[in-house]
């Protein structure tokens, strides 16, 4: 099978995984959109390891081990991901990320502008 | 312990005294009046020791040389001849009584602990001027001088005239501290080195290329110091001072520390014949205008200020016919004398509630409130008038003798011309100084009208130093004038009959024609006039502070008041209204320089805001706006920064990647 | 449209390089049929891909994400890593996307289309989705036009295999991942236990159970999906490791939505969704 197939189906789902984390509002969304692009990786490094043990004969599975380990702690990234999530839930009664703007140069007049809209 | 030490530890110990002080003042004041009068006491006695071995033999000399300086060496050096050993005996006993006195009279100044570390440090840098004997060391002192004094002018610097006053000392003896400076170093080069022994050696060997320039340079720096006529301004106006400083820079330190250095460094004027005569004139102008001016001043303090001007005009005029000894035996004399005369205004100030001529002449009785000062400042008085056989009239006398030797030109390398005009001058300053002291004491003792205040007897320590400096006053001239000759260059100091006759004569004529004014005046019909200070109850500094605040917002002037009675305006008529502010010497002043600089500094501050300002706000308007585009960034949506992250890091490696791949 | 536009990237991208390697002995012209099925289900991921970041429906966004997480799954078994792809659906499909839901449920997602499920931000993050996509195609398929996988022969991942790398050289690495999964065990208890709720702490261990559906942590068991997932990598899976960071647990994975489903219900807002 021609190596382009699952790099470039990768590639998509990768960009595909970022276009949500940029433009999706809800937290938890966000996160489901970060697993996507974990999962991009994973199918990369599945797609290198099948190609490498096959051409120079290497034994170490370091694609697959990798993959099996970026699983792991994708599920714990998840995990915290979303006790922090229903924590801010909790603590400020929304989880949309644009309206946690502590950060901002006047969180006065930004948090009134978010109420407004 | 050898002479040396002792010496060395005559200026050593007020100045631990002061820095002492300065630490404890706050955390324990209890020791603060200890600190204050020990050390000054021991370096007073330490001084006495020191004059005693060295007994006016072969100069005392030692000095170490602590670092090599390049070009002309600086040494840590001692020169105690029979001059410096004997003012410094002044000086010691002068600091000492104002310790003293002190101690009562700032009883409850809360800020006393400092006032009193400055006079021991003020003390210290005197006795360092006496005994260096290196130039640049003796210029240490002569700087630590000129701030305390400021310091200490301005001790009631809540009064607006105590401000002015101590910034005016201040600026007006800097003034002179820069020519000083110069001819410091014009000497230094000349002679090769800062030692006065190896200076006075080049003199001798006529090594100096420049005395005029140098000895002219020098004097800019002694009239500035020593209060001589044109730079004498800032004298009268230190007034505002507490009473115990004033008699501190008039009687011993600050302007004593010009005459001696002059009475030092005497070679080198008499090296220039035309130093010499502008030393005459100066002295001569010194001295006769400050008489007059002392005449018509209201302020008791002020009159007291013209007198020290005047004096010093006659130890000024003793240097310019070359005779030193006259000079420094006036200075001790003077010391003695204008030390007890302060301390004793200011018990009269304390008692009478007011610094005031014209409202003291209009209380009667002020003479049994203070028997003290009443009896002391009449033979301070009497002192000052040269009237025989007060010790004024020895070392006038011996000023004036010497003037009449350089006048008949039996002097060596002194100008006739400059004898002369001393002796005139000299002469005429014997009437008015008897004049003033007369109208000082009449208008002070003779009161008429209400009876004086009456707030109990004055302090201990305040009476008993004026008895101790009335001895001098009244005997030390005529014990001394046969022994001094030893201690000094050796020339005859006893009074000659010519100017004893002529001198006591005038003044007994001035005393005489101002007691006569004062009769006709006293018979005038009386208006009434007069303030005293709010709180006459108070410490005597604290009456003293009040008292200068409030004359001029009652008499309309620091210096005199519309007073019809004063026999001063009999006497000096139409002179009297510019002899009262000094012969508008300060007017001129703020016509040539105060108004200029002003002038300069309104152009500055105008360059500065207008125009260097606008290019630097112009600098900042760039970066303000930038700044304010870059903040709008800051969103806080986390999402944003992640977008703007991102996009930059795609653009970074496609443009990698075009630079790899040689496209 | 972004869509689109993507796709349209991809397909040129794809186009453009087997006309390149046309001179190998296996063209473009002449695909296999795994690599046909490879084709169909890849485009079956992305769609589902984009649909998830596209959809205003909250819960439909979770449920397409189970197709396009399934469709990876039937992409590593055409890549013969089959280990690797039952792992896929026994922990994505199985716990991660049920994780989600259930967090979705708990922060009170609204059921049905949401019209602020965008942020402003979208144009923004297009534009860089998209640029990052067509540098990220271009560089790929430049680097690799001429690289074939050779799926012949046994499979490359294998149970067997994939065991055999794990354990042998790949041991310490997973005795540190299993310290991390106990971190994040700890650090998911942490974040969610309220501060004045006492007994918490208490009934910690008997929560991670599931069999006391009343009280325990809301989320202190979502990390505890994970030792079992590293868990079922070992060829026997009946037993529970000695090593594995929460030895009380219940191995078995099939469980282990079981477990955040009951240690979630004690939270504050359960009220509102039972």
């Amino acid at each position: 099978m021609h190596l382009a197939y699952p790099v470039v189906l990768s590639a998509l789902l990768f960009c595909t995984g970022l276009y949500g984390v940029l433009a999706r509002r809800n937290a938890i969304l966000v996160l489901m959109s970060v697993e996507l692009m974990l999962n991009a990786v994973n199918l990369n490094l599945v797609a290198f390891d099948v190609w490498l043990s096959k051409a120079t004969e290497e034994t170490l599975h370091s694609g697959q081990a990798l993959t099996l380990f970026t699983i792991t702690i994708a599920a714990a990234e998840i995990g915290i991901g979303l006790a922090i999530v229903l924590a801010v839930h909790r603590n400020r009664g929304t989880a949309d990320i644009d309206k946690l703007r502590d950060t901002a140069e006047r969180p006065e007049r930004s948090e009134k502008a978010e109420a407004s809209a | 312990m050898t002479t040396t030490t002792l010496a060395v530890l005559v200026p050593l110990l007020p100045f631990l005294g002061a820095a002492a002080g300065l630490l404890l003042g706050r955390t324990a004041p209890g020791f603060v009046r200890p600190l204050a009068v020990l050390p000054t006491l021991t370096a007073f006695a330490l001084a006495v020791l020191v004059a005693v071995r060295q007994g006016g033999d072969s100069p005392v000399v030692a000095s170490t040389r602590l670092t090599p300086t390049g070009s002309v060496p600086i040494d840590l050096a001692l020169y105690i001849d029979g001059f410096a050993a004997l003012v410094a005996v002044v000086v010691g006993l002068v600091a000492t009584c104002v310790q003293i006195y002190s101690t009562g009279y700032l009883r409850d100044d809360p800020r006393y602990p400092s006032y009193a570390a400055l006079v021991s440090l003020f003390t210290s840098a005197m006795l360092l001027v006496v005994y260096s004997g290196d130039l640049m060391v003796l210029l240490v002192g002569w700087e630590i001088m000129g701030i305390c004094s400021y310091f200490l002018v301005g001790h009631y610097w809540e009064t607006p005239e105590a401000r002015a006053a101590s910034l005016k000392a201040f600026l007006v003896t800097k003034l002179g501290d820069v020519p000083f400076l110069i001819g410091l170093f014009a000497l230094a080069s000349d002679a090769g080195s800062f030692r006065i022994t190896r200076i006075l050696d080049t003199v001798t060997d006529g090594g100096l290329d420049h005395p005029t320039l140098i000895a002219l340079l020098l004097l800019a720096g002694v009239a500035g110091k020593s209060a001589q006529f044109p730079l004498h301004t800032w004298l009268p106006d230190a007034m505002a001072g507490p009473t115990p400083v004033s008699a501190l820079i008039h009687a011993a330190t600050m302007v004593a520390a010009g005459v001696y250095f002059i009475a030092r460094l005497l070679p080198v004027f008499a090296a220039s014949s035309a130093a010499l005569v502008v030393l005459a004139v100066m002295a001569a102008v010194t001295m006769a205008g400050s008489a007059l001016a002392a005449l018509a001043q209201d302020d008791i303090k002020r009159v007291l200020a013209y007198s020290t001007i005047g004096q010093l005009g006659y130890m000024t005029g003793a240097l310019a016919v070359g005779d030193r000894g006259a000079a420094v035996f006036h200075l001790i004399s003077h010391g003695a004398f204008k030390a007890l005369l302060f301390l004793a205004a200011g018990v009269i100030i304390h008692a009478a509630g007011t610094n005031s001529l014209a409202a003291m002449s209009r209380m009667s009785n002020l003479r049994a409130r203070v028997p003290d000062a009443y009896w002391t400042m009449t033979v301070a008085l009497l002192a000052l008038a040269a009237i025989p056989p007060f010790s004024g009239f020895f070392s006038k006398e011996s000023v004036l003798g010497a003037a009449e030797t350089a006048a008949e030109g039996h002097a060596e390398h002194i100008p006739g011309a400059a004898g002369w005009t001393v002796l005139v001058a000299g002469l005429l300053t014997a009437l008015l100084t008897a004049a003033y002291a007369a109208r000082l004491w009449l208008r002070t003792f003779r009161g008429q009208g209400d009876e004086a205040p009456d707030h109990g007897r004055q302090p201990l320590s305040m009476t008993v130093v004026l008895w101790v400096l009335a001895i001098p006053s009244l005997a030390l001239g005529g014990l001394a004038y046969g022994t001094l000759p030893d201690w000094f260059d050796g020339d005859d100091l006893a009074p000659t009959l010519t100017t004893s006759v002529l001198g006591t004569g005038l003044a007994l004529t001035g005393g005489l024609v101002t007691y006569a004014a004062w009769r006709y005046t006293t018979a005038l019909a009386r208006t009434p006039l007069g303030a005293v200070a709010a709180h006459p109850e108070a410490d005597a500094a604290t009456v003293e502070a009040e008292a200068i605040a409030s004359h001029a917002p009652a008499y309309g002037d620091v210096a005199s008041a519309p007073d019809p009675t004063d026999p001063s305006r009999v006497l000096l008529g139409p002179l009297h209204r510019h002899a009262a502010v000094g012969f508008h010497l300060d007017a001129v002043y703020e016509t040539l320089f105060v108004r200029p600089v002003q002038a300069g500094a309104r152009l500055v501050r105008f360059l500065d805001r207008e125009v260097v300002d606008t290019y630097v706000r112009g600098a900042g308007a760039l970066p303000r706006l930038l700044g304010a585009a870059v903040r709008r960034a800051q969103t806080g949506n986390v999402q944003t920064y992640v977008s703007a992250l991102l996009a930059g890091t795609v653009v970074l490696v496609v443009a990698a990647l075009l630079v790899a791949t040689g496209a | 449209m972004s869509v689109t536009a993507t796709a349209t990237v991809a397909l040129a991208a794809t186009h453009h390089h087997p006309s390149l390697a046309a001179v190998e002995t296996r063209g473009f012209l002449s695909p296999t049929g795994v690599e046909i099925a490879f084709l169909l289900v890849g485009l079956v991921t992305f769609g589902a891909a984009i649909v998830t970041v596209t959809t205003r429906q909250l819960v439909h966004a979770a449920l397409w994400l189970v197709v396009a997480l399934g469709g990876l799954a039937v992409e590593y078994l055409l890549l013969t890593a089959e280990f690797i792809a039952w792992v896929q659906v026994l922990i994505y499909v199985g716990s991660v996307v049920v994780l989600l839901l259930f967090g979705l449920m708990l922060t009170r997602a609204p059921i049905g289309r949401s019209p602020d499920a965008d942020s402003g931000n979208r144009w923004a993050a297009l534009t860089v989705a998209v640029a990052a996509a067509a540098a990220l195609v271009w560089v790929v398929v430049d680097a690799f036009r001429a690289t074939w996988i050779d799926l012949d022969g046994p499979a490359a991942g294998s149970t067997k295999i994939t065991g055999e790398s794990l354990f042998q050289n790949w041991v310490l690495p997973f005795e540190a991942l299993s310290v991390l999964l106990l971190a994040a065990l700890v650090g998911a208890i942490v974040l969610s236990r309220k501060a004045n709720q006492e007994p918490d702490e208490r009934k910690t261990p008997t929560a991670a159970t599931g069999t006391t559906p009343a009280t325990g942590p809301t989320l202190a068991t979502a990390p505890a999906t994970a030792p079992p997932a590293a868990d079922a990598t070992v060829p026997k899976p009946a037993p529970a490791p000695a090593e594995e960071p929460a030895p009380a647990e219940e191995p078995s994975p099939a469980d282990a939505p079981a477990a955040p489903a009951a240690a979630a219900a004690p939270d504050p807002s359960e009220g509102g969704l039972r």
